[in-house]
């Protein structure tokens, strides 16, 4: 069986839901092979897996914007022969992949919803208007981002994989140098692009975004944002759903205080399920929600919370 | 070291695209391309032309020119005639059939080989830096910088928040996947910058009259160099099927037993 490459950016004690949805897309099609610029010891265990055979790292720590993780990615592919290279859409493993693509003289698609046998990536475009299926050309190593949310993770424990160190080493820092990091600001709530569920506060919201994180803390769910309320400083500008943020497509996605403007729409619509509150009937977001509610957010999500909570108890 | 690239003239060349108005009804057409038949700047690309001007305003002795360049059908050039309203010094227009259809290889492909032409028939012989969106505003890859830079074999930094020029270096705040990077590159580089990065200006009367003065020139894939086979795309879209509707459920108003009902509703639903 041919071999698929899946490039985490790092691999920790435990694999995201999103690393374990790519293992589970890549073991469909292929012998699973993880390449990372980044592990910690326990990160064997995490991929202690059926299925999963090799896990190849640098020498070192290996990290964007370093162009010596697209080196690594290219080694990989000569040492496995692998018929896929398969990573989530972030950033800069996009970046990593566009350029391995250029490499490898092969397509890249971006942004993958589902994986066919024979290698056909589905996504969703035009802000979710539209399906499209796309392959790469006959004969080339198929380049492809998947975006979170896109399977049902189904993994089996197995035995710990054989770790392979690649000879390749970070780039020396002279023309490209990290002056600076700092963390993006943790949080104990899931990331935005991989949560199950999500609540999202616009306008409405007149600053106080306390009853909405209530909520979300009362089922497990990342918090956005339109455009509106990120840009007036109540949120951080990561929260942004819409056109120019964040796409999320989770299984519930709660609006609150949203009009469900063409922008905000375009970031959410792919949603399983659309629940909305606004008090104005005439917003857009009631012709897409599945269940809507006219009235006021700051009456019905705390007698949403406390309904959740008397059920729960 | 003093100033050393203080006497070289850079040339900052934004990558501007006309995508079809996202307020509109956007299609494939019958070929399985996005519909690029009418189209407007990518509100995406106002933030590097800005980026752009405002290293060309803060640079004071140095020579610095800020061309756009589009790729697109023949439509194509409204978006290059904006960029020039909006400040750009000249602007150029690749059109050619042989690039319907075209995917991020093809895409990056032809952008390379007429930037290469652009910089040769500009006699200015300067440092390079071309800045581009965080993605385009109707295919939304994100990958073509990416692939630029490593065609053109320069620098990368994507996702910048703020760019700006330091003793001939760029230096470079980029969101990545966990953390905020502030990177020192050396010219020539690629940089796509976020919708964070500044505020776009307008362009006023006087800059709307100047722009017709400005030079706008036509390319080819003949003038930039290259054949079709070159920009055969590497990815096919096989299928392109509009999304069914999504249509309303149910709208109630609150009588004081909505939140309950909304739970009803995630229960039966078994979202919960």
């Amino acid at each position: 069986m041919s071999a698929v490459l899946v490039y985490f950016e790092s691999v920790g004690a435990e694999l995201t839901s999103a690393q374990q949805e790519l293992i589970t897309l890549a073991d469909a099609v292929g012998e699973v092979q993880v390449v990372t610029g980044s592990t910690t010891s326990d990160a064997v265990h995490a991929l202690a897996l059926e299925g999963v055979h090799t896990l190849y790292t640098g020498e070192g720590e290996i990290h964007a914007p370093d162009p010596a993780v697209i080196d690594l990615l290219e080694t990989a592919v000569q040492e496995t022969r692998a018929h896929a290279v398969l990573a989530r859409n972030t950033a800069d493993t996009t970046d990593a992949l566009a350029r391995l693509a250029v490499r490898l003289d092969t397509g890249l698609i971006t942004d993958g919803v589902g994986l066919s046998h024979d290698l056909r990536v589905t996504k969703s475009v035009l802000a979710g208007s539209y399906t499209t299926t796309a392959r790469v050309a006959e004969g080339r190593p198929l380049i492809a981002t998947m975006k979170p949310n896109s399977t049902e993770p189904h993994l089996v424990p197995g035995g710990a994989p054989e770790i392979v160190t690649l000879p390749v080493t970070a780039a020396a820092a002279e023309q490209l140098r990290v002056l600076e990091r700092t963390p993006l600001e943790a949080s104990d709530r899931p990331s935005l692009t991989e949560a199950r569920c999500v609540v999202a506060g616009g306008r409405g919201l007149d600053g106080d975004f306390g009853p909405l994180e209530e909520l979300a803390d009362e089922l497990g769910a990342a918090i956005g944002a339109s455009r509106a309320a990120t840009d007036a400083g109540w949120i951080d500008h990561a929260a942004q759903v819409g056109q120019t943020g964040v796409t999320v497509s989770p299984q519930l996605y709660i609006s609150a205080g949203i009009s469900g403007a063409i922008q905000q729409r375009a970031g959410m619509q792919t949603a399983q399920t659309i629940v909305a509150i606004n008090k104005d009937e005439d917003a857009p977001v009631f012709e897409i929600a599945d269940f809507g509610v006219v009235g006021d957010l700051f009456e019905v999500v705390p007698q949403m919370v406390e309904e959740l909570r008397r059920r729960r108890s | 070291m003093p100033d050393a690239a203080a006497g070289t003239p850079l040339h900052i060349i934004t990558l501007v695209k006309s995508v079809p108005d996202a307020q509109l009804e956007r299609r494939f057409t019958e070929e399985r391309h996005i519909d690029r038949s009418e189209g407007v700047l990518g509100e995406l690309d106002e933030y590097p032309l800005e980026t752009a001007l405002r290293i060309k305003e803060t640079a004071e002795e140095r020579e610095i020119r800020v061309t756009a360049l589009t790729m697109g059908p023949t439509g194509a050039s409204a978006a290059a005639k904006k960029a020039l309203q909006i400040g750009a010094d000249d602007a150029y227009v690749l059109t050619d059939d042989a690039l319907a259809g075209a995917d991020i290889s093809a895409t990056s492909t032809a952008l390379r080989a007429a930037i290469e032409r652009i910089q040769q028939v500009s006699e200015l012989d300067a440092q390079l830096l071309v800045v581009t969106g965080m993605a385009s505003d109707d295919g939304e890859s994100g990958a073509v910088p990416a692939q630029l830079a490593e065609r053109l074999g320069v620098h990368l930094l994507s996702q910048a928040t703020s760019v700006e020029l330091s003793e001939g270096r760029l230096v470079v705040t980029r969101t990545a996947t966990v953390e905020q990077q502030k990177v020192s590159a050396a010219l020539p580089a690629v940089v796509s910058v976020t919708d964070q990065a500044n505020d776009p200006r307008y362009p006023n009367f006087k800059a709307i009259m100047a722009a017709k003065k400005k030079p706008l020139t036509e390319l080819s894939l003949t003038s930039v160099g290259i054949g079709p086979t070159a920009v055969k795309p590497r990815a096919q879209v096989l299928t392109a099927e509009p999304r069914p509707p999504r249509h309303g459920g149910t709208v109630i108003t609150d009588e004081g037993d909505a939140g309950v009902q909304i739970v009803d509703f995630l229960q039966k639903e078994r979202v919960l």
